[in-house]
């Protein structure tokens, strides 16, 4: 190949070399997670309090001293300099090491969690023995291994939030916006369910139980929600329980639709969510390995509302299989959710297609058709085929995969093990049944698009190539055509990127947002009326 | 089937194919010495920075051209032999056209400085030119200083460039300030401070006299004109403008100027061979505008009309209100309507500037100081909405009205701190005005009710 990629070779020049400022950091910053190493081979710490604090201590330290090295001597702007030089950022070496890590890393986490320490009876061992201290602190119990991984995520998303900060330190939406996910991670995510759990079985609760709940996570994504286990323990927990189930339905139901209108999915994905919050922060720096194809695009769209159909299948058939069918009991009976079910997707699909079609490309449209078959002729199947199984599956086989394959693999092994070869928001893009939902509330009704900012695309690509959600912003921008898409998560760097000012997240009219004639400025209107004939 | 030849596959020459294509089913054929396929010429600086890879520069994938039924030849053009109606492609091969669009572009200006062709001297135009950069300049060893002559955009890109990778560079501009032969004296001098804030040696009112070759025959320093300094460099880029790029066709009996001379319908003298893009030279200046425009957008609006004429809807190259943008290291750079700098500026013309105390942020109106109509904008580290600007340009408001809807020109991401209070009261106290900010409307922005 030609003379430039001399430069890709590990020849340690600038933008790529390590300062000492930044070499000190990785030394302490991979001090703590050799103690962290340590205590997986058993280790036994003495005091495990005090080197579980230095551990967390010196990863943060270390992450927060690199960035301030890195960020802070230079002026605020744009700070890509060398990104596809450095291995770790372009698929090199040490992207694949870091990748090879982090999947392992999962496996463990969610398969052999017996290594990590995890002793069912009896004291924990190993990492997991070494977090039981601030585990008892918040929730009064041992830890277990999501403990452990919701400590280290939350580690991880302040950080690498605090590097983010600095890095787009003259960007005030990037700022406010780490600012929420770092709050919404540690006091949602992390520190109210274990203080939650505190109050189990004291009067508050009329002595019942909540289960782990974090509220910020909205049905499907936690798609355990209305399983039998956390129904009773809702209802054991007096009216608090109850408030917490309604608000359950409510959030998928009412309230995400209400602010996807008024602010785009941006308000969940890349203000809210852990998972967002994680890419948006550790994986940052590897945002730009999306794949932009228009087969990438074809793969995601088949992908991500396969998950979508999947979820609502496993969902329905779990709370069927443990509803009655009496109806003096109580009045949500078998028969009845099956019915509001099919019901209130027909009434969504109908919408859809008498309303929006025109917004719909064909393909999107075969695809809804033919979703809509299948579930109707699975319900109806199952009407006529009698009782015995859901569907023809069983329901516990049914969740059980879907545990498996997406809750597990997808999210975690692939979706955050894999930042550092696809990029750092496969999950959000190819298996996230909430964001494919919240996409279809965007692009369908909302008032949020991208704004293109008339002719002054010069068609660059910086916009593209950092699009973590593998959306070609350009191919929309050189036509002077708004950006409105459903994976769009809104996080604002396409706009942040752009050296010419062209693109604006903006919530705005309905009317004209999508404007596929939009009108390139420059010309002269009897061009432009000609340039736009079909 | 008409066969339409376009010789340069830069946006120009895609912008023609891509709206030939649109209209017709004529035999497209462009041909590149250059690059296999089309790229954004300005995200070049991008790919040295290691910000992208060359492929995402490309705006297309691969298989957009087969797919669009244009084909696509890699050759360099020797010679147009317009009376036999053919080109010849590297000293051999011939290919036929009916109609002919030159869309070649430009290449960096040389003055005569004596060593201008040694080794290690190059411009930054081409992709070839970005090659030879990773040659003469791949890191801070092989390139211990560079030094670049000409104080316009592709200087100050090529010198972000080299200090990306902490290469020292000094920085010789002809003129008293950055870029002034273009941008007011404020703008100027804050673009000035910013430069040196990156750690850039800005050598104002400084000529080249000559670049002095080692024993290698590779460029050892260069020798300053005003106080004969010899400077140290192992790289020396060229960045004092561009020139057309027509040399192959001297023979061709089209008319030639600077550049290829063409008429409202990009039409050359010669029937069915047009020009477009920066090789283009208007017979006659269009408005404000020079003869010969090498900026990206005209060149897409050049393909686009030139498209249309081709097709059989003759219409006039009628370029709208004029705009541009730039980004001069972190700070962005937009432009509507008309901003003169000392050199340029008409006699009618009132500038009103704003500059923040500490921020690198600045504004300047331009106003007819008689009837008091707007002519133009220039805003650095401020984003403007096109749409709004082409609009009041169109509508010829007056300067007041401007100022007091400044807000809803805002372009500025969501949350982005808001500056008009401060414009508008400098604008009150320098022209003892009364003028209130109107808060920003979305009615009045989307035009909707």
């Amino acid at each position: 190949m030609s003379t430039y990629d001399r430069s890709m070779a590990l020849t340690g020049q600038p933008p790529v070399t390590l300062s000492r400022n930044q070499k000190i950091a990785t030394l302490i910053g991979f001090f703590g997670l050799a103690i962290i190493l340590l205590a997986a081979f058993n280790v036994d710490f003495p005091n495990k309090g005090l080197w579980l604090s230095i551990s967390l201590a010196a990863i943060t330290a270390g992450t927060i001293w690199f960035s301030w090295d890195m960020y802070s001597k230079k002026e605020p702007g744009i700070k890509n300099d060398g990104v596809w030089f450095k291995s770790v950022s372009s698929k090199g070496f040490w992207g694949w090491i870091a990748g090879i890590a982090l999947t392992s890393f999962y496996i463990i986490l969610y398969f052999y969690p017996e290594y990590l320490g995890l002793v069912a009876k009896g004291d924990n061992k190993g990492v997991i023995g070494l977090f039981d201290p601030l585990s008892r602190v918040l929730s009064g119990n041992p830890a277990s291994q999501w403990f452990v991984y919701g400590t280290l995520y939350t580690v991880a998303i302040l950080a690498f939030g605090i590097k983010f900060l600095w890095k787009y330190r003259h960007n005030r939406y990037e700022r406010i916006r780490t600012m929420s996910v770092m709050f919404f991670q540690t006091a949602f995510a992390f520190i109210i369910p274990e203080v939650m759990a505190r109050l189990n079985g004291t009067s508050v609760l009329n002595g019942g139980k909540l289960p782990y709940y974090d509220l910020k996570l909205v049905w499907p994504l936690n798609y355990y929600n209305f399983e039998k286990y956390r129904i009773s323990d809702f209802l054991s927990a007096g009216n608090i329980g109850l408030v917490l189930l309604i608000f359950g339905v409510l959030s998928i139901l009412v309230i995400t639709p209400i602010l996807t209108y008024k602010y785009g999915k941006r308000w969940y994905c890349s203000w809210v969510c852990g998972c967002g919050g994680l890419a948006e922060t550790a994986g940052d720096s590897f945002r730009q390995l999306s794949d932009k194809t228009v087969k990438a695009w074809n793969v995601e769209r088949w992908v991500v509302h396969s998950v979508v159909v999947f979820v609502t299948l496993m969902t329905t058939a779990v709370v069927y299989s443990y509803l009655g069918n009496d109806t003096s009991k109580y009045w949500l009976t078998k028969t009845t959710f099956l019915v509001s079910v099919a019901v209130i997707l027909t009434a969504i699909f109908a919408w859809v297609m008498l309303f929006k079609r025109e917004q719909l490309q064909k393909d999107a449209q075969y695809g809804a058709i033919g979703y809509m078959v299948i579930i109707l002729a699975l319900i109806g199947m199952h009407f006529l085929s009698g009782d015995g199984n859901v569907f023809l599956f069983k329901s516990g086989t049914l969740r059980k995969s879907y545990s498996f394959l997406i809750g597990s693999i997808f999210s975690g092994v692939i979706g955050t093990g894999f930042y550092p070869i696809f990029g750092n928001r496969v999950w959000c893009r190819f298996g996230c049944p909430m964001a494919a939902i919240l996409g279809f509330q965007q692009r369908l009704f909302s008032k949020f698009r991208i704004t293109t900012n008339g002719g002054q695309c010069i068609s660059c690509g910086n916009c593209s190539t950092y699009c973590e959600m593998g959306i070609d912003v350009r191919a929309y921008a050189q036509k002077g055509e708004n950006i409105v898409r459903s994976s769009c998560v809104g996080c604002g760097i396409c706009s942040a990127v752009c050296p010419r000012g062209v693109l604006k997240l903006e919530n705005g009219p309905l009317e004209g947002r999508i404007d596929s004639n939009q009108v390139l400025l420059g010309n002269d209107v009897d061009l432009m009326t000609l340039v736009n004939k079909k | 089937m008409e066969n339409i030849v376009i010789i340069g596959n830069g946006i120009a020459g895609v912008s023609a194919a891509r709206h030939i294509r649109k209209l017709s089913d004529k035999r497209i054929i462009i041909v590149s010495a250059e690059t296999d396929y089309f790229f954004s010429r300005t995200a070049l600086m991008y790919v040295y920075m290691g910000h992208m890879k060359f492929g995402h520069i490309q705006p297309y994938e691969n298989w957009f051209w087969e797919k669009n039924n244009i084909e696509l030849v890699r050759g360099y053009v020797n010679k147009a032999d317009t009376a036999n109606k053919q080109l010849i492609l590297d000293g051999s091969r011939a290919l036929q056209y009916d109609k002919l669009i030159i869309a070649t572009g430009s290449k960096p200006n040389k003055f005569g400085w004596p060593g201008q062709d040694l080794h290690g001297v190059q411009g930054l135009y081409s992709k070839q030119d970005l090659d030879l950069l990773e040659v003469n300049a791949p890191n801070k060893d092989v390139c211990k200083r560079a030094v670049i002559v000409g104080g316009g955009l592709i200087g100050i890109e090529l010198a972000e460039m080299l200090r990306s990778r902490d290469i020292p560079v000094t920085f010789l501009v002809r003129e008293s300030s950055f870029w002034n032969g273009v941008l007011p004296e404020g703008e100027s001098q804050l673009i000035n401070d910013h430069i040196k804030e990156h750690h850039i040696d800005l050598r104002l009112s400084t000529n080249l006299k000559k670049i002095v070759a080692g024993e290698d025959g590779r460029v050892k320093s260069v020798v300053i004109e005003e106080t004969g300094e010899e400077l140290a460099c192992n790289m020396v880029g060229l960045t004092a403008g561009v020139t057309p790029n027509i040399d192959f066709l001297k023979d061709s009996g089209i008319e030639l100027g600077r550049g290829v001379k063409v008429n409202r319908h990009l039409e050359t003298n010669i029937k069915d061979v047009y020009a477009i893009g920066d090789c283009a030279e208007q017979h006659e200046a269009i408005g404000n505008r020079r003869p010969i425009e090498a900026v990206w957008y005209t060149g897409r609006m050049m393909g686009e009309t030139v498209a249309q004429t081709i097709c059989g809807n003759k219409i006039e190259y009628k370029p709208g209100h004029w705009f541009n943008s730039a980004k001069f290291l972190d700070v962005e750079y937009q432009t509507y309507g008309w901003v003169f700098g000392a050199r340029g500026k008409k006699d009618y013309e009132e500038q009103f500037h704003w500059r923040h105390p500490s921020e690198k942020l600045c504004v300047t109106v331009s106003f007819n100081k008689n009837n008091k109509k707007f002519l133009g904008i220039n805003t650095f580290g401020i984003r403007m909405r096109h749409e709004i600007f082409d609009r009041w340009l169109t509508e010829e408001r007056d300067v007041d009205f401007v100022m007091e809807h400044l807000a809803d020109a805002n372009f500025d991401p969501e949350f982005y701190k808001q500056y008009e209070k401060e414009i508008i009261a400098k604008f009150n106290s320098d022209f003892n005005k009364s003028i209130e900010s109107k808060k920003k409307s979305l009615k009045r922005i989307f035009q909707f009710n």
